[in-house]
């Protein structure tokens, strides 16, 4: 690999950056993000503060490609006894369609960790709300950077 | 009948949690797209998965075109007793598909 | 590069003493496969042969593999694939006696199905087909890239590599300044791979799909503008023999995964 010197080590230090901002906002005690205006994500709020602590959204810092972005869920228990997860709610910012998906949870499980694969429509922020069968709510948000590709495809 | 892959444990120890993957062929269209001669392709998407532990649900996802292609789910269930894991889904079109795994508690 | 100073670099490389198996493009030591210019999250999918999708795709060709429609299946003359299968595709592109013309391994599959099953070819980029070249493909996972570009290969391989170094398209580029003269150097956020072959047929992100090494050389082609080679067009054969050749050395890792 023969990388170009300046604009590719610009770039790490700023992807370095990115990366150690994400990492500031798990750590506790951080300033609480402040929630996109997504109205779905404002309703489920109903006017309540989540926590931001306890739930676990990874998300890589820069997508591949932004039609296929792994993302991780967890919760660490324990959960019995106290209330247990009813469900998980993702949103994102800017894609066309906000709510991305909702794990439900019809049984108590011990293990809340969720892996699938996303879409996003551009760079943005990703939101996840757990709801407790106590209506306590945990929440947890990545910021995501998609490029789009170097080629346009047209095959 | 989309093709699909599961993994899940051929053992579990009763009481832990084991891993549970699925893999399902399906394009998850978004309705934003069109084809090489320009038409419109209509959205279809998975829009509901379940599983079903021993006949039991355990998980079940509303899910939106925000799921990219060929959806993955990777989640814990905590083995009681040896069994069934069903899944299911349907998609915009109507069309279900199912897939199911056996599991040994010991 | 000026049009004179093209030409004359054509005319050298065309004028290069014989290229065979053994002659290299790059030297082995600095080939490198796709994996090597793609992200974290590209080369975990391709470690992880669950999360890796293009495994739908082998195992519904290992269904149709011993699925015989009427007449034979695929497994009632080569029996088990991991057997009889093993090393095909590191050969592949490759002169076939039968149809006098160097062929991939999409068309060899569905030259068997026409002469010996008796059943109709699938049509290129169909699910099916590339189901059963990806299962006959990860057969030979792991197997250095071999094949044959002398005697009535030859031709083939003349016009592949003719095609690899001339300019195409609005763009005015060819697969050589970026594969062979900027691999490794930035293209907007990406890095440019050496191109190499090797992982296809692969699960490509973009597609959302798995695809062909041709689909991916079509794509190129409309990447600078060009127009593309219809499907199954012999210059597509012909590149991706020259493809082989450059990427001699290099495991098959098909299914890949890539961006």
């Amino acid at each position: 690999m023969k990388p170009r010197a300046h604009p590719a080590a610009a770039r790490r230090r700023w992807l370095k950056g990115a990366a150690a901002l994400a990492m500031a906002r798990s750590l506790p005690g951080f300033a609480a993000p402040e929630m996109p205006d997504i109205p779905l994500l404002t309703q489920l709020l109903a006017g309540r503060v989540p926590r931001w602590e306890r739930l676990r959204l990874d998300l890589p810092a820069l997508a591949d490609n932004g039609l296929a972005v792994p993302l991780k869920l967890a919760l660490p228990g324990p959960f019995a006894p106290g209330p247990s997860v009813q469900a998980i709610h993702l949103f994102s910012e800017k894609n066309p369609v906000p709510e991305m998906a909702v794990f439900e949870f019809p049984a108590p499980l011990e293990r809340i960790e969720i892996d699938t694969r996303v879409r996003l429509a551009g760079s943005q922020k990703v939101v996840a709300v757990a709801v407790m069968s106590d209506q306590t709510l945990y929440a947890a948000a990545g910021d995501v950077i998609v490029t789009i590709a170097a080629c346009l495809d047209g095959s | 009948m989309a093709d699909s892959r599961v993994s899940v444990p051929k053992e579990a120890r009763r009481g832990e949690p084991f891993e549970v993957r699925i893999s399902i062929r399906h394009p998850m269209e978004t309705g934003y797209r069109t084809d090489e001669s320009g038409n419109h392709v209509p959205r279809n998407v998975i829009r509901r998965f379940a599983c079903r532990y021993n006949g039991a649900p355990v998980l079940a996802v509303r899910v939106s075109s925000g799921i990219a292609a060929n959806p993955y789910f990777r989640f814990f269930v905590t083995a009681r007793e040896s069994g069934a894991l069903e899944f299911e889904w349907v998609d915009d079109a109507g069309v279900r598909g199912e897939a199911r795994a056996d599991v040994a508690v010991v | 590069m000026s049009r004179p100073v093209a030409a004359l670099a054509l005319a050298a490389a065309l004028a290069s003493p014989v290229a065979t198996a053994q002659e290299r493009s790059l030297p082995l030591d600095v080939l490198r496969s796709g994996l090597a210019f793609s992200g974290g999250d590209v080369r975990a999918m391709q470690a992880d042969d669950f999360a890796n999708p293009g495994f739908l795709w082998v195992e519904r060709g290992a269904r149709l593999w011993a699925e015989a429609a009427s007449g034979r299946s695929c497994a009632s003359c080569h029996a088990a694939a991991a057997a009889s299968m093993r090393g095909v595709a590191a050969r592949y592109p490759a002169f076939d006696r039968a149809s006098g013309a160097v062929v991939d391994l999409e068309a060899r599959i569905n030259d068997c199905r026409v002469r010996h099953q008796g059943v109709p070819a699938l049509a290129r980029e169909s699910d099916d087909l590339l189901a059963l070249t990806a299962y006959v493909a990860t057969q030979s996972r792991g197997v250095p890239l071999a094949v044959d570009v002398d005697g009535p290969a030859r031709a083939s391989f003349e016009r592949g590599r003719a095609l690899y170094y001339v300019r195409h398209g609005q763009m005015n580029l060819s697969c050589a300044q970026c594969h062979e003269l900027n691999w490794g150097k930035r293209l907007y956020a990406e890095t440019l791979s050496q191109g190499q072959g090797n992982a296809y047929p692969a699960y490509r992100l973009e597609w959302q799909s798995l695809g062909s090494l041709q689909r991916r050389i079509r794509a190129c082609f409309y990447g600078i503008r060009a127009e593309m080679p219809r499907p199954g067009a012999a210059e597509l054969t012909d590149l991706e023999l020259f493809l082989a050749w450059r990427a001699q050395g290099l495991p098959v890792e098909a299914p890949g995964v890539r961006r």
